[in-house]
C-alpha cells in the first residue's frame, strides 16, 4: 500500500506554501467536469473512487486513521487499506455490503474540479445510474480485466448512451491480476468496440488501470510500457465538456421566476439552457410567440454585455410583453416548437408500475402540466437491447410511449439529429405521481406527434366531454363576485387574456354588457337582480356545455343566487372568485361615479349603500385587492385553475 | 461574480457552482409556499446568503433568515448575524427552544441533550411554529459520508424524519417540490461545493465572515484534547483551570463550549486558505457532535431530524 507521505499527486504543496496568491489565481480558472462511474459489484469501482480521493489528498489524517481502523475491522483487503470503505456511506448499505444509491464525491486537481456520481452496478438499480448519468459530462465504464465485457458492461454503456453521454472511458481495471497483459487488454477493447458500435457509441477512450495498485490513474505505470495513451487523470483533466457545444446552439432560457422589486423593474430570471445572449438581441417568448428585444442582462455584480449557456441571469425586455414562470425565452429567428403530444423514452423509477391513461404531473424546464401516458409501444431489454411488447413499465424498465399533455409544451427533442450534446433542458422531463408526489419516471422527448395523425375517432353523440376534449380543456365557470368598483371586470379580463394565451377557449360575461342586451328589461329591484343572475347562470351553463371556460363579472350580491348557479353546473365546475375590496376602498375609487350618486340619493338599491352584499363564506378563491395588483390576482387565479 | 473567465466563454468551476445554487434557490422561491433560509452565521451560511442576494437581485431574497439559536454561540457570531440580515434586506427570525431555556439546558451539564434540545428540537419547533414548508440549509456533500447521498431537495415527514431509502431521484436540474400537507423539504443549494470552493469563493467575492475564522490571541482552556475558548462568564472553570491567551482560530463554528480551536497564526483570508490547504485533518474533527455515536452518528441524527 502506498504510504501517505509519498508524492503529492494533484496538489502543488510547494506553490501553496510559497505563493498562496499565485495558487489562488491559478485555481480561480479551473473548470469543472462531472462524471459517473459504472461497474458491477466486484469491478473495483469504490476502490477506484477511493483511490482518486486518496491520491488527490481529499482524505485527511483523521479520516485516514478511521479508514485504517475500519479496514482492519470490516475491510476486505486484509491489513491493507480498503478504499471502498471510504465511499460506502450509509450504515444500511454497509450492512448489506453494497452501495444502494447515488452518492456524489469531489476531488480536485490543478486543472479541474471533479464531481463523481457513484452509482451501484447492481442489476436492479437502473434508476440510480440514469439519475447519476443525467448530470454527467462523461462516463467511466469499469471492466474487470479477468472477466471482460459482461452483460452489465453492455447495460451500463447502453444507459450512458441513452442519456446522451458522449465521452466514454473504458477503464480496464485489475490489470495487476492479468499480469498487465497487452493481449488481454487489446482483446477486451476489441470486444467492447464491436458492441459499442452496434448501439451507436461513436468513440471511447480505453485505459488499462489498477485501482488498487494505482497504475495509470495519476501517473503512467511502468508496468504497461506498451500503453501510449493518457492516464485516467490526464484524460479527465483535458477532455472537452458539453457546455462548449451547447453554447453554439440557438439561445434558450426557461423563465424560473419573475423579478419585480417595484413597478419600474420587471426582469425574468433563469439559467441559460443553450446559446448566448446579448443586449439588443431579438427574442421570442413561448408559447405566446410575442417578440421583444433584450434590454439588459442584470446581475448582482453589474450588467453583463453577454451571457452564455450555464449561467444564471436576469433578463429585461425593451417592451412590456407578458412573460411568466414556465415560459421559454428563445432566439426570435430560431425558436423551439410547442406541442401537446409526443413520443418519449421513459425510465420507470417507482415501485408502482406505470398506469397507462392515468394523469401524472409532468415537469419539463420550469413548467409543470398534467400528462397521460399511452400504453407503451415497446420496452427495451437493457441487457440484450431487444424490443419487447409491454402493457406497462415496472421499476427500472425502459420503454417508449406516447405522452399527451393537457396543454402545449415548449420543447426540443432530447437528442436532435446532427447535434452532439443532448437538449437536456427542454427535452428531459420527470413524471410525478399526483397522489404520492413521488418522482416516478424520467423521460426524454423524442419528437412531437402531428395532431392530424392522432385525432380520436369521432363519437356519435356530440356531448359535453366531446366538445371539451376537442378544446383540450375542462369547462369551468369562474364566477367573480364583489362590490361595484371592486375590480371584478379588470381581473376577469386579465384572467381571460392569460387563458387565451394558453390556448384556452373562453368567454367573458360582463355585468354591464349583459344589461345592455339580454337583460335590458331588468331593473335593480331585488327580484330583478335575482332574475339577472338566473339568466346569466343559464347562459354560463350553456357555454360550459359547449366546452368553454366562462368568466362572469357581476356584483351578484346574494349567496342564494350564487349557490343556485353552482347547483346548475356540474360538480367542481363553478369556481367562486371573491374580489374582496372594502367598501371604503371601492367607494374611494368610484370609477363610474355611482357611489357618489347613491350617497346623494340619486341611485336606489345600490349594493353596499342601501342594498346588502353577502360576502361568500368559503370562496374557492379570494382576491384581496388591497394586497394584490390586478396582474398578480390574475396570475394567482390562473395558477389555481391550471396548476 | 467578477468573472475570472471574462473574455472567455468557458465557465469556471465556481461559476458553474454559483449558477447551480442560484437555480436551486429560484426554484424554491417559485414553488414553495413559505420558504425560509436557515442561517448559522458560519462561512457556509455566509456564502449561501451571498448567493441568495445574487439570485434575486435587484429584489431582496423573498424569504426570511432564521437562526435556530442555542444561546451558546460565540458573541462575535451574534454581532455578525444582525448585520448580515440587515445588509441583505431580509427579516431575521431567531428561535430559541423555550423548553431548553426553561430547563437551563447547556453544553457543560447536558452533553448530547444540549444539541438535541436546542438544535434538533428547536429547528422542528421553529418550522412548525411559522409553518415553513421549505428550509434552505448550507450543508455540503463533502462534509460527511451520509451527506454524500442526500438529495439537494431532501424530504422530511410531517414528524421531520428523513428516510435515506425513500429519497426521490433527482435528474438533470429538475427538482420535484411537491409534497403533502405537513411534509417539509430541506433544500441544500451548496450540496456540490467543497470546503475549498467555499473559501475560494469567499476570497473571490470578498464575503464578510465572522472574525473567529482568523487567528487572534484568545482566552482558551484545554479540555479532552480540544482547545475551548472562554467566550463569556458562563464558562465554569475547573479547580486550578486558568484561561491562557493563545493565538487560535476556528475552522467551524458552533456552540463555543463545543467547538475546538486550532493554534494558528493565520490572520488573513489567504493565510487561512493556505493553512487549510496544507492541513491534514478534516474540518468536522473540531466538532464534538460527530463523535458521539461512533461511525454513523450523523446519519442517525439526520433521521431524527437534525439538519
Amino acid at each position: 500500500m502506498a504510504a501517505r507521505s509519498e508524492d503529492p499527486v494533484y496538489k502543488t504543496d510547494a506553490l501553496i506554501a510559497e505563493d498562496i496568491d499565485a495558487y489562488l489565481e491559478q485555481h480561480q480558472h479551473k473548470s469543472m467536469l462531472r462524471f459517473i462511474t459504472c461497474g458491477s459489484v466486484d469491478d473495483g469501482k469504490s476502490t477506484l473512487i477511493g483511490r482518486l480521493l486518496y491520491d488527490s489528498k481529499m482524505i485527511f489524517e483523521d479520516q485516514l486513521a478511521a479508514l485504517e481502523a475500519d479496514s482492519k475491522r470490516v475491510g476486505t483487503q486484509g491489513q491493507n487499506i480498503d478504499f471502498a470503505l471510504l465511499v460506502d456511506g450509509l450504515a444500511a448499505e454497509r450492512e448489506q455490503g453494497i452501495t444502494i444509491d447515488v452518492a456524489y464525491r469531489f476531488f480536485s486537481t490543478e486543472k479541474r474540479k471533479f464531481i463523481v456520481a457513484d452509482t451501484p452496478g447492481h442489476e436492479q438499480y437502473t434508476r440510480n445510474m440514469v439519475t447519476g448519468a443525467s448530470t454527467a459530462d462523461l462516463a467511466v465504464i469499469l471492466i474487470d480485466a479477468r472477466k471482460g465485457v459482461l452483460v452489465q458492461t453492455r447495460r451500463h454503456s447502453y444507459l450512458a448512451h441513452l442519456i446522451g453521454i458522449r465521452n466514454i472511458v473504458l477503464a480496464v481495471n485489475k490489470m495487476d491480476l492479468v499480469d498487465y497483459s497487452r493481449e488481454r487488454f487489446d482483446e477486451i477493447v476489441a470486444d467492447y468496440r464491436a458492441f459499442a458500435e452496434s448501439i451507436g457509441i461513436e468513440g471511447f477512450v480505453p485505459i488499462p488501470i489498477s485501482g488498487l495498485a494505482g497504475d495509470n490513474i495519476a501517473t503512467k505505470s511502468q508496468t504497461t510500457p506498451w500503453y501510449e495513451g493518457p492516464t485516467l487523470i490526464d484524460h479527465l483533466e483535458t477532455v472537452e465538456v458539453d457546455l462548449a457545444d451547447t453554447r453554439e446552439k440557438p439561445f434558450r432560457m426557461a423563465v424560473q421566476w419573475v423579478n419585480r422589486p417595484n413597478l419600474d423593474f420587471r426582469g425574468f430570471s433563469g439559467q441559460i439552457a443553450a446559446g448566448t445572449v446579448r443586449p439588443g438581441d431579438q427574442v421570442r417568448v413561448l408559447p405566446s410567440g410575442k417578440v421583444s428585444r433584450i434590454e439588459r442582462i442584470v446581475t448582482f455584480s453589474g450588467d453583463l454585455d453577454k451571457a452564455v449557456a450555464g449561467q444564471s441571469v436576469t433578463l429585461t425586455f425593451s417592451d412590456e410583453i407578458d412573460c411568466s414562470r414556465g415560459d421559454v425565452i428563445a432566439a426570435a429567428e430560431d425558436p423551439p416548437q410547442a406541442a401537446d403530444q409526443f413520443e418519449a423514452t421513459l425510465v420507470w423509477m417507482a415501485e408502482e408500475a406505470l398506469v397507462p391513461g392515468r394523469s401524472y404531473w409532468l415537469k419539463l424546464g420550469t413548467r409543470t402540466v398534467s400528462a397521460t401516458v399511452q400504453p407503451p409501444k415497446y420496452q427495451v431489454n437493457v441487457n440484450s437491447m431487444d424490443r419487447l411488447a409491454a402493457k406497462t413499465l415496472d421499476l427500472n424498465a425502459i420503454g417508449v410511449a406516447e405522452i399527451h399533455t393537457d396543454r402545449d409544451m415548449v420543447f426540443e427533442p432530447y437528442k436532435a439529429d446532427g447535434e452532439a450534446a443532448p437538449n437536456t433542458a427542454l427535452g428531459g422531463f420527470i413524471l410525478i405521481d399526483k397522489m404520492s408526489n413521488g418522482t416516478v419516471a424520467a423521460g426524454m422527448l423524442n419528437f412531437a406527434l402531428r395532431r392530424s395523425q392522432n385525432v380520436h375517432r369521432q363519437a356519435l353523440a356530440i356531448d359535453k366531454p366531446t366538445r371539451s376534449a376537442l378544446k383540450n380543456q375542462t369547462p369551468k365557470v369562474l364566477w367573480f363576485t364583489g362590490l361595484s368598483g371592486a375590480g371584478k371586470s379588470t381581473v376577469a379580463n386579465l384572467v381571460e387574456q392569460r387563458l387565451v394565451r394558453m390556448n384556452r377557449h373562453t368567454f367573458l360575461l360582463d355585468g354591464d354588457n349583459i344589461r345592455h342586451g339580454l337583460n335590458k328589461d331588468l331593473g335593480f329591484e331585488e327580484s330583478d337582480r335575482i332574475e339577472n343572475i338566473r339568466r346569466v347562470g343559464e347562459v354560463a351553463k350553456l357555454m360550459a356545455d359547449a366546452g368553454l371556460i366562462v368568466l362572469t363579472a357581476f356584483i351578484s350580491p346574494f349567496r342564494a343566487e350564487r349557490d343556485m348557479v353552482r347547483a346548475m353546473l356540474d360538480e367542481g365546475e363553478f369556481v367562486e372568485v371573491f374580489v374582496d375590496t372594502p367598501l371604503e376602498v371601492a367607494e374611494e375609487r368610484d370609477v363610474k361615479g355611482l357611489y357618489k350618486k347613491a350617497r346623494e340619493g340619486k341611485l336606489k338599491n345600490f349594493t353596499g349603500i342601501d342594498s346588502p352584499y353577502e360576502p361568500p363564506e368559503d370562496p374557492d378563491i379570494r382576491i384581496d385587492t388591497t394586497e394584490l395588483s390586478p396582474e398578480e390576482a390574475a396570475d394567482m387565479i390562473v395558477a389555481k385553475l391550471i396548476p | 461574480m467578477t468573472l475570472p473567465s471574462a473574455g472567455s466563454d468557458k465557465l469556471t468551476h465556481l461559476e458553474r457552482l454559483e449558477a447551480e445554487s442560484i437555480h436551486i434557490m429560484r426554484e424554491v422561491a417559485a414553488e414553495a409556499d413559505k420558504p425560509v433560509m436557515l442561517y448559522s452565521v458560519g462561512k457556509d451560511s455566509a456564502v449561501m446568503l451571498h448567493l441568495a442576494k445574487k439570485a434575486f437581485y435587484p429584489s431582496p431574497p423573498p424569504f426570511p433568515l432564521m437562526h435556530v439559536d442555542t444561546t451558546w454561540k460565540f458573541q462575535a457570531m451574534y454581532e455578525l448575524r444582525e448585520k448580515a440580515a440587515e445588509d441583505a434586506g431580509m427579516d431575521l427570525i431567531v428561535h430559541q427552544n423555550p423548553e431548553a431555556k426553561e430547563r437551563g439546558i447547556n453544553p457543560f451539564d447536558h452533553g448530547a441533550l444540549h444539541t438535541d434540545m436546542w438544535k434538533t428540537e428547536g429547528l422542528k419547533q421553529a418550522i412548525d411554529k411559522y409553518g415553513f414548508d421549505v428550509a434552505f440549509g448550507g450543508a455540503r456533500r463533502d462534509e460527511e459520508k451520509s451527506r454524500a447521498k442526500e438529495r439537494i431537495f431532501s424530504f422530511r415527514t410531517a414528524t421531520h424524519r428523513w428516510d435515506p431509502k425513500a429519497q426521490r431521484p433527482e435528474l438533470w436540474n429538475l427538482y420535484n417540490t411537491r409534497k403533502a400537507r405537513g411534509e417539509t423539504i430541506r433544500a441544500f443549494p451548496l450540496s456540490n461545493w467543497t470546503e475549498l470552493d467555499i473559501w475560494q469563493y469567499i476570497h473571490l467575492e470578498n464575503i464578510e465572515i465572522v472574525p473567529l475564522y482568523f487567528a487572534e490571541k484568545r482566552p482558551v482552556v484545554e479540555r479532552d484534547g480540544l482547545l475551548i475558548m472562554v467566550d463569556d462568564d458562563r464558562f465554569p472553570l475547573k479547580e486550578g483551570e486558568e484561561p491562557q491567551m493563545r493565538s487560535v482560530r476556528f475552522r467551524t463554528l458552533g456552540c463555543y463550549p463545543l467547538t475546538g480551536a486550532v493554534e494558528s497564526e493565520a490572520s488573513t483570508l489567504t493565510e487561512v486558505i493556505q493553512e487549510m490547504l496544507l492541513t491534514t485533518t478534516s474540518e468536522r474533527q473540531g466538532r464534538a457532535i460527530d463523535k458521539e455515536a461512533g461511525d454513523a452518528s450523523m446519519e442517525k441524527k439526520k433521521q431524527e431530524g437534525y439538519f
